[in-house]
């Protein structure tokens, strides 16, 4: 009983979340003001983070929150803030074209999906959800970097300080 | 859980590199004077040294370690011995440059240092999760130094293309690895090789658009033409010294990281990207020579003889045989002595705010600095490749090991190509001294350190192409166990 609970409860999230997604990403293509746009990305990604812990996948929903809900939607927005495209969509951009290439590409995208789901069954385990078995996974990823991946490990840290010192160089006042 | 094995004296060089190079950043904070700033660059000339003393007793034995990521072969020490030559040359010549330009911060000669132990991962990785941190480590660098000098839109121009375009060069790389690692199962070079060697992955759709992916990321790196677009304007936007740089440490880097990928992960290939790198070395090299007849500018003439000069050392890449591969690596040393030197001659020659980049700024300096416009000739005429200078011997190699493998033609083109570029070379040279010169360049102050540098790459060049013997035999040596 209780185990029909906790489905149930899974399939309201799923649902919940799913229509939200998309209700969230057809606001994003059709907001005028383009802050809103890229914060109803966020939404987006917050969505699909979530269905990826239904997936038992925590490592990548904390990278899709992360890494796309957190770095990549600031890049986003501070592109918006500094090319003023408010200005631009007044002096009358045409968006005809892209509409339709991006309609068609889109149209294309979907039926891939369809084939490869439908058509072609995806490769690995079969079922509806992920096993639990690999619901340890943040833990498997941190210790292989920690072990077996560790000099790459270190490598990164100096690339990042790299980026770091290059752009507090390039940005300070100089005297 | 399995706590890996870890060998410090394997990395001992790239430990030291590394630093030293947090070393300089520290004490930047510590020297505040401008005029003091000279010794920053004498530290890391230093940690250079310390480097190169660990890095010369490793050449007695083959070494890996960190679960195979890294070896310690020969191969990748003759490229560490080369990229450390580079990177001591380069802060030599950056001494006087950067105090005179107004760059001279510590973040400077860090970000040498790390683009250095970038190169030094590249040739010592076998593990492509490797070679691509080193690519990146060193790419970061090298964007952020490019557009060190901020008040000049041409630097700015020249980091912001470079950054651009590089950083879609890496994701072209990055895919090509991903989908080596999704055809193979494998980041090390010897598994992918064993695997595609077992399974029969010949055409396999997957490895060969992973092939194309990986000659674009490092076609990008090594200037191979299409791929060469950004490297005129890099190469003259960009501080003098770190063009130098560039031409010199980035492409030995990128063909050092290329070779290693192709002929220990790929072997399996080589008819499919002979023909790929066929078309591609010859179209590099006559692009390269062409258009450099036209330029006005040093920089960009420079910047477009170092593509053809990518263009000829792929010549003993698509040759593929063991005296091409020890042809390259020679070819490379030789390459940085005279290039470097050639952008030491541009680097003295100007001043604050007059740069004197121009061709016929060069007119008659033959006779005012006889000993500039002297090593300056040597350099060219190096690259030009008459004997008997390092650029003949370098050239000498490489085409004969495409006559060896049965490449006639490409050392047919090839040699055409070296007769189109000594024009450009010697029209240099004859307006320095058969010209009288339209415009006073006065009150040039020659930095003791680039002085030196001068004459250390004098003395390589002349060594190189007088006694090749020797570092062609440590050149030979050090490919053994690559093929």
């Amino acid at each position: 009983m209780a185990e029909n609970i906790a489905t149930i409860f899974q399939w309201l999230i799923f649902l919940g979340v799913a229509f939200t997604s998309i209700i969230a990403s057809l606001l994003v293509i059709t907001r005028k003001n383009t802050i809103h746009s890229a914060l109803f990305l966020v939404l987006t990604f917050l969505c699909v983070a979530v269905l990826y812990l239904l997936l038992y996948s925590q490592f990548i929903a904390i990278i899709q929150v992360v890494v796309y809900a957190g770095a990549i939607v600031m890049l986003i927005v501070f592109v918006i803030m500094l090319l003023d495209l408010e200005q631009e969509l007044r002096s009358g951009l045409k968006l005809f074209y892209s509409k339709v290439i991006g309609g068609l590409l889109a149209v294309l995208f979907l039926f891939g999906i369809i084939y490869s789901v439908v058509a072609k069954s995806p490769t690995g385990k079969m079922g509806s959800y992920t096993p639990d078995k690999v619901s340890a996974n943040v833990k498997a990823v941190g210790e292989m970097l920690f072990t077996q991946y560790l000099f790459p490990f270190e490598i990164v840290s100096v690339l990042l300080v790299a980026a770091i010192v290059g752009a507090v160089i390039l940005s300070k006042k100089r005297t | 859980m399995k706590i890996p094995e870890i060998d410090l004296y394997l990395i001992a060089p790239e430990i030291i590199i590394t630093a030293f190079g947090f070393l300089v950043l520290l004490l930047d904070v510590f020297l505040p004077k401008e005029e003091r700033k000279g010794y920053l660059g004498i530290i890391s000339l230093i940690g250079i040294v310390v480097a190169f003393l660990f890095t010369l007793p490793q050449m007695r034995s083959v070494k890996s370690g960190f679960e195979g990521m890294f070896i310690s072969d020969g191969y990748a020490l003759f490229f560490k011995i080369t990229f450390l030559i580079i990177a001591f040359l380069t802060v030599l010549i950056s001494i006087g440059y950067t105090q005179r330009e107004g760059i001279a911060f510590g973040e400077y000669y860090a970000l040498i240092l790390f683009a250095t132990l970038g190169m030094m991962l590249m040739a010592a990785g076998t593990h492509l999760i490797i070679i691509f941190l080193g690519l990146e480590t060193m790419s970061i660098s090298i964007y952020i130094l490019a557009g060190m000098m901020r008040e000049d839109k041409r630097s700015v121009e020249a980091a912001l293309k470079y950054f651009l375009l590089g950083a879609f060069a890496t994701g072209f790389l990055l895919y090509g690895i991903a989908l080596i690692y999704g055809a193979t199962g494998s980041f090390h070079l010897k598994d992918i090789a064993s695997y595609i060697a077992t399974k029969n992955l010949l055409r396999s759709p997957m490895l060969l658009m992973s092939l194309v992916f990986l000659t674009i990321g490092f076609g990008f790196k090594i200037a191979s033409v299409p791929f060469h677009m950004w490297t005129p304007d890099v190469y003259e936007g960009a501080p003098t010294s770190i063009t130098a740089f560039m031409a010199t440490g980035v492409k030995a880097a990128g063909f050092s990281a290329l070779i290693r990928v192709f002929f220990s992960a790929l072997p399996a290939f080589r008819p499919d990207w002979t023909s790929i790198m066929w078309v591609i070395c010859v179209a590099t090299m006559t692009l390269g020579n062409i258009v450099a007849i036209s330029q006005t500018n040093i920089k960009r003439m420079l910047a477009y003889s170092s593509i053809a000069h990518a263009g000829y050392i792929l010549v003993a890449f698509v040759a593929g045989n063991d005296l091409g591969t020890s042809g390259i690596l020679f070819y490379l040393m030789a390459y940085a002595f005279m290039n470097i030197g050639a952008f030491t001659v541009v680097i003295l020659l100007g001043k604050k705010g007059e740069e004197n980049t121009l061709i016929s700024d060069y007119a008659g300096i033959g006779f005012k600095y006889p000993l500039l416009a002297a090593s300056m000739t040597i350099f060219l005429l190096s690259m030009a490749g008459i004997p008997p200078l390092g650029g003949f011997m370098a050239k000498f190699y490489v085409f004969s090991a495409a006559v060896k493998s049965k490449f006639y033609w490409l050392a047919i083109l090839g040699v055409l190509n070296s007769a189109v570029s000594v024009y450009y070379y010697l029209r240099v040279t004859v307006l320095m001294y058969f010209r009288e010169s339209e415009r006073e360049i006065t009150g040039l102050q020659f930095a003791p350190a680039s002085v030196i540098a001068l004459i250390l790459t004098v003395i390589g060049t002349l060594y190189m192409g007088i006694f090749p013997a020797n570092v062609l035999s440590l050149a030979q040596r050090s490919i053994a166990g690559l093929m």
